[in-house]
């Protein structure tokens, strides 16, 4: 029951659940009962590395699962399987942090005892220091997430000299730390559980520190990493565990992750038992194969993300309302749903809030008959918008990534607006710099295929992060709004929203529903779908769990 | 020849005896097999039901060839991406012995300071593995439109892989040919035109370039050979042709993710790869045979 409840409801009775369930389960926990699987190695593969080893810097979906077994913030996810795992609980903190200030200060208590991988005891120093590491870096997430906090302003604008005067505060007697914001944040806790905010030792290099592990808390440690060959992980010598939900103890000894090869390569050392998971997706053309010789090695489960387009409202032919929802209309999405391996893999979404994220409300106006869920393309509605916007035989270009099915959506997507009238071509680049490249307005970019997937269980982080005006920064590759949207009334409703969650959440949510929808009648993107992931594993991995947060929990699987 | 006129005829394929479009996407189309209407794009529903899979092939008019992850007729593909491969390997061949030809024959005839320059600029593009300067510029030029001179031409032509291709083989052929008239330079009939006080670019006209043009030809049909080979790894790579154009390098490409269940997509264009580039390549040993006597008696 706990975790249905909102967050600040949660925060108000967490003592009391956690009480609870430290007596249930001390009193009714089998001793050992599953001591017989703790040990063995773990083999991970991946077509490729993902770029720096430093927690606070790396912002991929490869690493982060990774990251939160060996690094610890002040509060966590829960590591359990399924929809409690968005609830955040106590981590390096003792307890649930005291608020005061009307919201705007956070006090906790930091648990005693704790050493890094490197031996040194773990101190309200680390802690102060870590958040000044946040801004002295330049953390891709220090202005989005962290630019509430008291004297983030100044740290923002002269990194170097960062010190959050008045924003951290650390008593070294009574071991506490005070985080003052400006403002109520609902969503603080939840970016305080993200890798990027991990306590790392204050003498940490302050730049990022690519190649070279930083000593962590977690249950594990990294061992070596070599970008071109192979991550090893290996437990953390100094630690002891000290809340199963937020740093259990993992059950494998060793972790070992190489790089190189192909997707089918992996495929089939999986199947031959040479290799435990994979990161990239399995192959579409082995998943109708492997659903029936090898169901048992396959795991589907739900993700909080989306596959969308983002039209550029600023420049033509998608500076026209019309063109935009013409387009809207026009797309199959079922057609796209089987580009990404059919209904079993991906649901077709007509809102920016994927179904799973709180604030979801089933609505959908761009379709041959509106009501709740997408039903099918409105050819005929579409070729009327296009007819009234003037923007046909314009050219217009859809800029994919070049994986195989950002192409095929893109593919597709060119298809259907020449259908509409344009003149349409696809342009396939890497994806290593596609990302980056689709949100720079100097490159003009007019429609593109990507996605999101959730940092966090809060419906600001789609809607405002990805079409809120602060996201938008004309000639700069961080600006994540591609749309360039910016709407002053709706961007208000946003901003009120989020002060809202913090007093009463459920009308927040409702508001968030609500500004998904207005926003929807301004078309900035054509939501495409939502995915689902599906890992392949060998046939000795036991325990697999899985988070929508951080996907599959490598560290409470087991392989003996 | 054949593979020729069965590349143009592609259009006529595609329209009257397929009666498909192979650049749209086909993802809900259906077709007819023993009279009941099938899915192109065929959910799996056995197991866990997961992944869809292209129609596999016919051997029948519609989609002989199967579909591709598009749900696009990969027989009709085949012959279109065909034409577009003959097209960008034969242009980029023209262009590429005729900027050779004049960068050899300017070289080689004028000495000098001209030789020196030329023959420099030709090493320094030589030092540039090929497909390391051909993906290079695909990467720089794919981008954006450009401008030459009055023309403008747009990021997905076939024009950006027909110039690459033509330009990075440059110095392959120029160095050769640049040689040959070095040495037509220092035969005796040459020397005994210039002893009779011929002017240079008669003798140029009459005597060079007659000799470097055989060369030339027999540098062709290799040429092109080379060129459908080296467009083809630029489109696999996604740095040749562009979507919707097709080539055999694209298809190539499509079929990759369908190795495994639907081979026929990458070996139909491999296929004719091989067929094409070993067809091109006798046919310039042949050639050689009969412009170069000499050669031929030699083996």
């Amino acid at each position: 029951m706990c975790e249905t409840r909102s967050l600040m409801t949660r925060l108000r009775g967490h003592i009391l659940c956690g009480a609870a369930a430290l007596a249930l389960g001390t009193a009714f926990q089998p001793a050992f009962a599953d001591d017989g699987h703790y040990g063995g190695t773990l083999k991970l593969l991946g077509v490729s590395s993902e770029g720096t080893l430093d927690p606070q810097i790396n912002y991929t979906a490869r690493y982060w699962p990774l990251f939160i077994w060996t690094h610890d913030g002040l509060m966590a996810f829960k590591k359990v399987n399924g929809p409690e795992s968005a609830e955040v609980v106590p981590d390096l903190a003792e307890d649930m942090p005291v608020l005061s200030n009307d919201g705007k200060t956070y006090t906790f208590k930091l648990r005693q005892g704790i050493k890094f991988s490197n031996g040194k005891d773990l101190t309200v120093d680390d802690v102060v220091a870590s958040f000044q590491r946040i801004f002295k870096i330049s953390s891709p997430t220090s202005g989005s997430f962290y630019n509430g906090i008291v004297g983030a302003d100044k740290c923002l604008a002269e990194a170097a000299t960062c010190t959050l005067e008045g924003g951290i505060v650390a008593d070294a007697a009574t071991n506490t730390i005070t985080i003052n914001l400006v403002a109520p944040d609902a969503e603080f806790l939840y970016k305080l559980a993200v890798p990027h905010a991990s306590i790392v030792p204050a003498d940490t290099v302050m730049k990022d520190a690519g190649n070279e592990p930083i000593p962590g808390t977690g249950s594990y440690m990294f061992e070596s990493y070599d970008p071109n060959a192979s991550l090893i992980m290996v437990r953390n010598p100094h630690f002891q565990e000290w809340s199963k939900e937020a740093q259990p103890k993992g059950y494998v000894d060793r972790i070992e992750y190489t790089f190189g090869g192909t997707e089918e390569a992996a495929v089939n050392a999986i199947l031959n038992g040479q290799a435990d998971w994979m990161y990239e997706p399995v192959p579409t053309d082995r998943l109708a194969e492997l659903s029936v010789s090898n169901p048992d090695q396959l795991r589907v489960s739900p993700l909080v993300a989306w596959w969308y387009a983002p039209m550029n409202v600023n420049i033509a032919p998608f500076n026209s309302l019309e063109a935009r929802q013409a387009l809207n209309y026009a797309v199959d999405r079922d057609a796209l749903v089987s580009i990404f391996g059919g209904p079993a893999l991906a649901t077709p979404v007509c809102t920016i809030l994927p179904p799973d994220m709180p604030g979801h409300v089933d609505r959908c106006d761009y379709t041959a008959d509106p009501g709740e869920l997408w039903s099918a393309p409105d050819m005929d509605k579409a070729l009327a918008l296009v007819e009234a916007s003037g923007t046909k035989g314009q050219k217009v270009t859809v800029v994919t990534d070049d994986s195989v099915t950002s192409r095929g959506v893109g593919t597709y997507l060119q298809t259907v607006l020449s259908d509409l009238g344009y003149d349409a071509t696809v342009q396939s680049i890497s994806g290593d710099i596609q990302f980056t490249y689709i949100q720079n307005t100097n490159n003009n970019v007019q429609i593109s295929v990507t996605q999101w997937y959730q940092d966090y269980p809060a419906p600001s982080n789609f809607l405002n992060v990805l079409f809120g005006c602060d996201s938008f920064t004309p000639g700069s590759d961080s600006s994540v709004n591609m749309s360039g949207i910016c709407d002053k009334g709706l961007d208000d409703r946003m901003k009120a929203a989020m002060v809202l969650g913090s007093t009463d959440p459920e009308a927040a949510l409702k508001e968030w529903g609500d500004i998904d929808y207005d926003m929807m009648k301004l078309a900035p993107a054509v939501p495409m779908f939502t995915p689902k992931d599906v890992d392949l594993i060998s046939t000795r991995v036991g325990n697999y769990e899985f988070t929508s947060q951080f996907h599959w929990l490598v560290g409470t699987a087991w392989v003996q | 020849m054949l593979i020729v006129v069965a590349t143009l005829l592609a259009p006529v394929y595609a329209k009257h005896v397929a009666g498909t479009d192979p650049f749209r996407s086909g993802l809900s189309a259906k077709i007819k097999i023993d009279g009941k209407p099938t899915p192109v794009m065929q959910q799996s529903t056995e197991g866990l039901g997961l992944g869809v899979t292209p129609i596999g092939p016919t051997w029948g008019p519609q989609y002989m060839l199967g579909a591709d992850g598009q749900g696009r007729d990969v027989a009709a593909r085949m012959l279109y991406g065909g034409r577009n491969s003959l097209l960008i390997a034969g242009a980029s061949t023209l262009i590429c012995l005729f900027c050779a030809a004049i960068i050899g024959i300017a070289a080689g005839y004028s000495g000098g300071m001209v030789d020196g320059v030329l023959s420099n600029l030709i090493d320094m593009i030589w030092a540039f593995p090929v497909y390391l300067l051909a993906i290079s510029l695909s990467i720089v030029m794919i981008g954006k439109s450009f401008a030459l001179g009055p023309f403008e031409i747009s990021s997905g032509s076939l024009i950006v892989p027909i110039l690459i291709i033509g330009l990075v083989y440059v110095p392959y052929v120029a160095r050769p040919i640049r040689g040959r008239v070095m040495a037509i330079n220092q035969s005796e009939f040459v020397m005994a035109a210039r002893g009779l006080g011929i002017r240079r670019w008669k003798i140029l006209l009459r005597h060079i370039l007659p000799n470097v043009s055989t060369t030339l030809i027999v540098f062709a049909p290799m040429l092109m050979a080379l060129n459908i080979v080296t467009e083809s790894s630029l489109s696999f790579l996604s740095v040749g042709v562009q979507p919707p154009n097709a080539s055999w390098g694209t298809i190539l490409q499509d079929g990759q993710t369908l190795l495994y269940s639907r081979p026929w997509v990458s070996l139909a264009p491999g296929l004719a790869i091989m067929v094409t580039v070993l067809l091109l390549n006798l046919f310039g040993d042949v050639l050689r045979d009969v412009l170069d006597p000499k050669s031929a008696r030699g083996r």
